[in-house]
């Protein structure tokens, strides 16, 4: 059985990875599951330099799903080179990196830092709705996304995979953005933007008012948008959204994702990735599978 | 070491209105210490994340909670009973154990403080530290229905109580019923609402004695990965190079002196 799929050239021993802000850089979770594992583990975004990130509360649970407003707080990319991308080394697991930044000028100078480091691949995150500059700005206008999907392609020595917004009207159109800019895949989605009022306190429950919704409730609606994009383009496409077991993430590469990553899930169950693995290896052995590559879009 | 287990429920039982205690036997109990909590999980799948619950005593082969019943996850624990099992992962957290190895001495006067929900992590420091030195504590209740605990408190030192409405103990807040009892100390542990974790910082500075507080902070991984659970620090945190420490597992027991409160 080969559950090992190829991304731009990356060879990845299985089609889970873990979505980025949810794993840390998996020095928390090394404590619980073995890292090498992994298809993949997509680090928490890092920018040029450190960031604070929003006030709390950031965390807030809705039914099936949760919001968070960390506002990507990270150590910046010297940091994150020196402890983190050290720290992966150790690990047999292709590592790909969330990259964020305010300005084009910030995503190129952590794409340009990342070059000669052990980073696999690089995941622009032009879709976190929680910071004010930058960000989802990209991700959000056809003519932005364009713009800065050029620029990266042409700094970068890794291949590069944009991470799509799903508060857009045409997700197919911005995922075609992106492979006609020369991106090498697209993973989808990040959150939804959304909020939560506390009726006792008659007031926000996050400081930052909103939030990105993750988490089993937006399932279908990233199910949705996998399916939309993969026949708008040729490129892989990463589904992600509310993935806690193997069907979830069989329904997304049916969908017509290459690969998976799971988010929200890893709050719940620490060994949801382990679980997500072994049940689609079950699935593929009870249902006569050779290769993952059968069910990727098989539901046309 | 963290680990993640079921736990079997070995009792439970209602305090007072909305607060709880839950005994369970944990493996996690072998090396839980004062001040750590741990994550407990619903068993309901649209309940994702796991409620953080301070340990309120342990015994190496189970665990205390007292909880407050704030919304439908606790209101889920507060039906469970003898025999039910539960998912929980820790211990998490520091605990008060490095204040307690440092700077607990036999002379020592250590005066613990609790306020509301805050007051159960504060009964198994009290049995820790009463075989060291001698122990104060002054807790704080909404009102005299609201009490909970006091008499095993009682059993590792003196207990003040104070009441927001006066109708038990001292009427107005723990850092009042403190200066008006003229308690002194040399050392103080703190857990409950943050203004009381400010004036808990305030009164150690105009004392001039060390304090240690425990933070709260909504949290989704309760392990360090997620940074939903910060608080602001006077030093860059050593984890984003900013001035956020993670409650979950840099605390969430923090020197006073290096928290903005």
């Amino acid at each position: 059985m080969d559950m090992s799929v190829n991304i731009a050239g990356v060879r990845l021993k299985n089609p889970v990875m873990t979505a980025s802000g949810t794993f840390g850089s998996g020095m928390e979770y090394s404590e619980f599951v073995d890292i090498s594992k992994l298809g993949a583990i997509v680090t928490k975004g890092v920018s040029l330099t450190p960031w604070s990130g929003n006030p709390t509360p950031r965390i807030a649970e809705t039914y099936g799903g949760m919001l968070n407003a960390i506002g990507l707080q990270n150590p910046g990319i010297d940091t994150f080179i020196e402890r983190d991308l050290e720290f992966l080394k150790g690990y047999d697991t292709k590592v790909i990196v969330n990259v964020c930044g305010k300005s084009i000028e910030e995503y190129v100078g952590v794409v340009e830092r990342l070059a000669d480091t052990n980073a696999d691949m690089l995941e622009i995150n032009v879709s976190c709705p929680n910071v004010k500059e930058g960000a989802i700005a990209f991700g959000q206008d056809p003519k932005a996304l364009e713009k800065i999907t050029k620029e990266i392609v042409k700094k970068a020595k890794q291949p590069v995979i944009m991470k799509l917004s799903p508060n857009v009207t045409d997700i197919a159109l911005m995922a075609k953005v992106c492979e006609d800019c020369g991106a090498d895949a697209v993973s989808m989605i990040n959150t939804i933007t959304g909020m939560k009022i506390d009726v006792n306190r008659r007031t926000f429950v996050l400081a930052n008012r909103t939030g990105g919704l993750s988490g089993p409730a937006i399932r279908p609606v990233a199910v949705r948008m996998v399916y939309q994009a993969a026949h708008a383009v040729k490129i892989p496409i990463i589904g992600m959204g509310g993935i806690t077991c193997a069907e979830d993430a069989l329904e997304f590469i049916m969908a017509g994702a290459a690969a998976v990553a799971v988010g929200a899930a890893n709050f719940t169950d620490p060994f949801a990735t382990q679980k997500v693995i072994s049940g689609i290896e079950e699935y593929m052995d009870n249902n006569g599978i050779d290769n993952i590559g059968e069910l990727v879009g098989c539901v046309g | 070491m963290k680990t993640k287990e079921t736990a079997t429920i070995i009792s439970q039982e209602c305090l007072c209105p909305g607060i709880y205690s839950m005994r369970m036997a944990a493996n996690i109990a072998k090396t839980a210490s004062p001040g750590q909590f741990i994550s407990v999980y619903s068993n309901n799948g649209a309940r994702l994340l796991p409620r953080p619950i301070s340990i309120c005593e342990t015994d190496g082969s189970s665990i205390r909670i007292v909880y407050r019943v704030a919304g439908a996850g606790t209101e889920e624990f507060s039906h469970m009973s003898e025999g039910d099992r539960i998912d929980i992962l820790g211990p998490n957290g520091n605990g008060f154990f490095k204040a307690l190895r440092e700077e607990v001495t036999s002379d020592t006067k250590a005066l613990l403080i609790g306020g509301g929900i805050g007051i159960p992590p504060m009964l198994e420091l009290a049995k820790q530290l009463s075989k060291k030195c001698c122990v104060t504590v002054v807790a704080g209740y909404r009102n005299a229905e609201q009490t909970f605990l006091i008499q095993d408190l009682e059993r590792y030192g003196k207990v003040y109580v104070a009441t927001d409405d006066g109708s038990m103990g001292y009427g107005g807040t723990v850092i009042d019923a403190i200066r008006e009892n003229n308690i002194t100390c040399d050392l103080m542990f703190a857990c409950g609402p943050k203004p009381m974790l400010a004036g808990v910082k305030k009164l150690s500075e105009d004392i001039n004695r060390p304090a240690y507080v425990s933070m709260e902070e909504r949290m989704a991984c309760g392990i360090g990965a997620c940074l939903g659970c910060v608080c602001t620090t006077t030093d860059k945190d050593e984890h984003s190079k900013v001035n956020n420490k993670r409650v979950c597992v840099d605390g969430p027991v923090f020197a006073a002196s290096e928290v903005v409160l």
